[in-house]
């Protein structure tokens, strides 16, 4: 194999900062941009990431190109909502590094920036590689001619492509329309940009306030609710549901979120719909529907994500109308060599059928099948992928399938130790488990079928289990609460999808009692 | 010692809620799953195939297929794996070479450890990309949550 001096020469490796348009002219004349790429990957994110792994796996040498309008190599975002916020090292806007739960640290960034190859190299390089192009937009797709059009003109063509351009957080149209003062004061949180920016209000307010009471909102003011504690910042979270995750957890599981999530430091408003917000003496002022008044230095909004669909006119490519995103068959392809992953895709689930999933490991999941099907694959989804969030020490989950709280659910429940935390999971203890129902004494002998008895309300008691979602009896989606390490069993009955007459035998699979 | 043991069981509504203690678990499962095809084309599979060829896309080898060093570490890795020799990969010395030689161009991917096994898939290094130490993995074989390292 040629050694190519470029590999090495670390002035061109430079990818890891942001590019602005001009520095193209700055390129030497005889390197250029390619005018075609096998793999065309568009969007710089985890989809796009998986995809181009899977396709250097199964493709020798192939050349894959992706196209990023942010300024970053592809990283992993789960961690800016969690990990990061938890480190210890003053750096960590700058390092993105963070310690992950087995103690080991590493950085956001999928691969540093020595894995990547130059795009103007690509054409020339014998055993190809993955090139990343930061800081340009694709603003056209000609899919008869296969190719893209970027926001400064250049046309690339491709054989293969690759859609996974994410989206971008909704706002509020209350604060879109409440002027330059309110919403220089908001924050939409996403990337690596907003990270630090939060990060750095974080430290000189007294008070921020979380619109949105889902994954990010919540994991947002658990983590801001921690810092809380070491300065005077006061985190306040509101949200229209009853409570936190109200959209995901049954009521009774919510209402106990929601109250850890207080215990966090976290002021929680539930039932609250803004009306409108408002810049006045120096504070914003949030007016909600009922009347309640918030004043708060700094806002992020944390409801939902517009799939991004630039491309669907000028591709002549399918939107749909109920979930957003691409439309794509169940091998996630939307035409002819196009193929669409991560959170803009829609695609047909054979189990489950027609969804969005705007998770990780979905698009970890979806980003590798896409790559697979690239390359000659055919494969259609169905390895199931998960999700999971931790709220604080105390709460953690795993969760898999459709998990929607307007389903009917059941939620088999063993009585927690401190055993059963997502921090004392990691943490090799040697304690037996002692279950208290084992001693107390009760008057009811039990059989193995389930008698009605007196209810208990025991705020404790949803320490750890397992919750089914039904959907014309077949479970659909699983929660496994504060119970780790049984994903498989998860991913086994939703895919074989049966009836299941009783589902407490259905969760003795999962044995909530041990480790 | 008495053990009582005690079910309870209580809905609001859609929602049902059933508590457990360790007893009421302790019987087998009577819940019916369905038998494994382990010729199923569309099953995610481990580091060998039903067929017995390399899985290059198994999360387990990381970024190890794909990086700059891939076709290198393909050539070596398969070498070993057909190897018919009694020091099996001791015919593969070549591949193994180049291998070592083009990891060592890049440090920061290819942390050099001592006594680095053939056979071993790597675990630690930045060369697992993290794509799957947060996600699921392959196989029930692999590890398969947040919490774990991936596992071959």
């Amino acid at each position: 194999m040629e050694a190519s001096h470029c590999y090495d020469d670390p002035q061109i490796r430079h990818l890891n900062h942001p590019q602005p348009a001009e520095s193209v002219g700055s390129t030497p004349a005889s390197l250029k941009l390619p005018s075609h790429a096998p793999y065309l990957l568009l969007g710089g994110g985890t989809a796009s990431f998986a995809a181009a792994r899977s396709i250097r796996a199964r493709d020798p040498g192939a050349k894959v190109l992706i196209v990023t309008d942010e300024p970053d190599l592809p990283y992993m975002r789960p961690p800016l909502s969690k990990e990061l916020w938890f480190s210890d090292d003053p750096s960590v806007t700058e390092t993105l590094r963070f310690k992950q739960w087995n103690g080991k640290e590493r950085s956001i960034y999928f691969q540093p920036p020595s894995f990547y190859i130059n795009p103007e190299e690509l054409d020339s390089v014998e055993n190809g590689g993955v090139a990343v192009l930061t800081g340009k937009k694709v603003v056209h797709m000609d899919v008869r001619g296969n190719k893209v059009k970027l926001d400064d003109d250049t046309e690339i063509s491709y054989d293969k492509c690759l859609i996974a351009t994410g989206g971008v957080p909704r706002n509020l149209q209350v604060i879109e329309r409440a002027g330059e003062e309110v919403m220089k004061r908001t924050t939409l949180f996403r990337k690596i940009e907003d990270f630090r920016s939060l990060d750095k209000v974080s430290r000189n307010v007294k008070s921020i306030t979380i619109i949105g009471g889902g994954f990010l909102g919540s994991e947002l003011a658990c983590a801001l609710g921690r810092r809380s504690t070491e300065s005077d910042l006061e985190v306040i979270q509101m949200f229209p549901e009853k409570g936190n995750m109200g959209k995901v957890l049954p009521e009774y599981l919510s209402n106990w979120t929601t109250e850890k999530v207080k215990k966090e430091g976290v002021k929680v408003l539930s039932e609250a719909l803004v009306k409108s917000v408002t810049y006045k003496d120096d504070k914003l002022e949030i007016h909600l529907k009922d009347g309640r008044l918030v004043k708060t230095d700094h806002i992020v909004t944390a409801v939902g994500l517009e799939p991004n669909v630039d491309l669907a006119k000028s591709g002549g490519l399918e939107v749909d109308s109920d979930f957003g995103g691409y439309r794509v068959n169940a091998e996630l392809q939307a035409r002819s060599n196009i193929w669409v992953a991560g959170d803009a895709a829609c695609f047909y689930d054979i189990r489950l059928g027609r969804r969005r999933v705007e998770h990780h490991d979905h698009a970890v999941v979806s980003g590798r099948l896409a790559g697979e099907n690239m390359t000659g694959a055919n494969k259609p989804y169905w390895h199931q992928s998960m999700f999971w969030s931790d709220l604080g020490p105390d709460v953690g989950y795993e969760a898999i399938g459709i998990v929607d709280s307007s389903l009917p659910t059941v939620g088999v429940f063993a009585k927690a130790t401190a055993k059963d935390t997502p921090k004392a999971a990691t943490e090799e203890s040697g304690t037996g488990i002692r279950s208290e129902s084992e001693t107390e004494d009760t008057a009811t002998s039990a059989v193995a079928s389930v008698t009605p008895a007196p209810v208990v309300e025991n705020k404790d008691d949803y320490g750890k289990g397992v919750i089914f979602y039904l959907r014309d009896k077949v479970v659909v989606g699983i929660i496994l609460w504060n119970v780790f390490n049984r994903m498989p069993v998860a991913r086994k009955i939703i895919k074989d999808g049966e009836e299941h007459a009783d589902l407490n035998e259905v969760a003795k699979l999962f044995n909530i009692h041990e480790d | 010692m008495i053990y009582l043991k005690y079910s309870l069981f209580h809905t609001t509504g859609k929602d049902t809620i059933i508590f457990v203690t360790k007893e009421d678990h302790a019987a087998p499962s009577t819940a019916e799953l369905v038998e494994e095809d382990p010729n199923d084309p569309f099953e995610e599979r481990g580091l060998i195939l039903p067929n017995g060829e390399i899985n290059w896309n198994c999360p387990c080898l990381g970024g190890m297929a794909s990086g700059p060093c891939g076709t290198e570490f393909k050539d070596a890795f398969s070498c070993f794996h057909y190897s018919k020799e009694e020091v099996k990969g001791s015919d593969c010395l070549e591949q193994f070479r180049s291998m070592q030689e083009c990891m060592q161009r890049y440090p920061e991917l290819y942390p050099q450890e001592d006594e680095k096994s053939p056979s071993e898939t790597p675990k630690d290094s930045e060369s697992t990309d993290a794509l799957d130490e947060n996600s699921t993995s392959a196989s029930d074989q692999d590890s398969d949550t947040k919490q774990a390292n991936t596992e071959s």
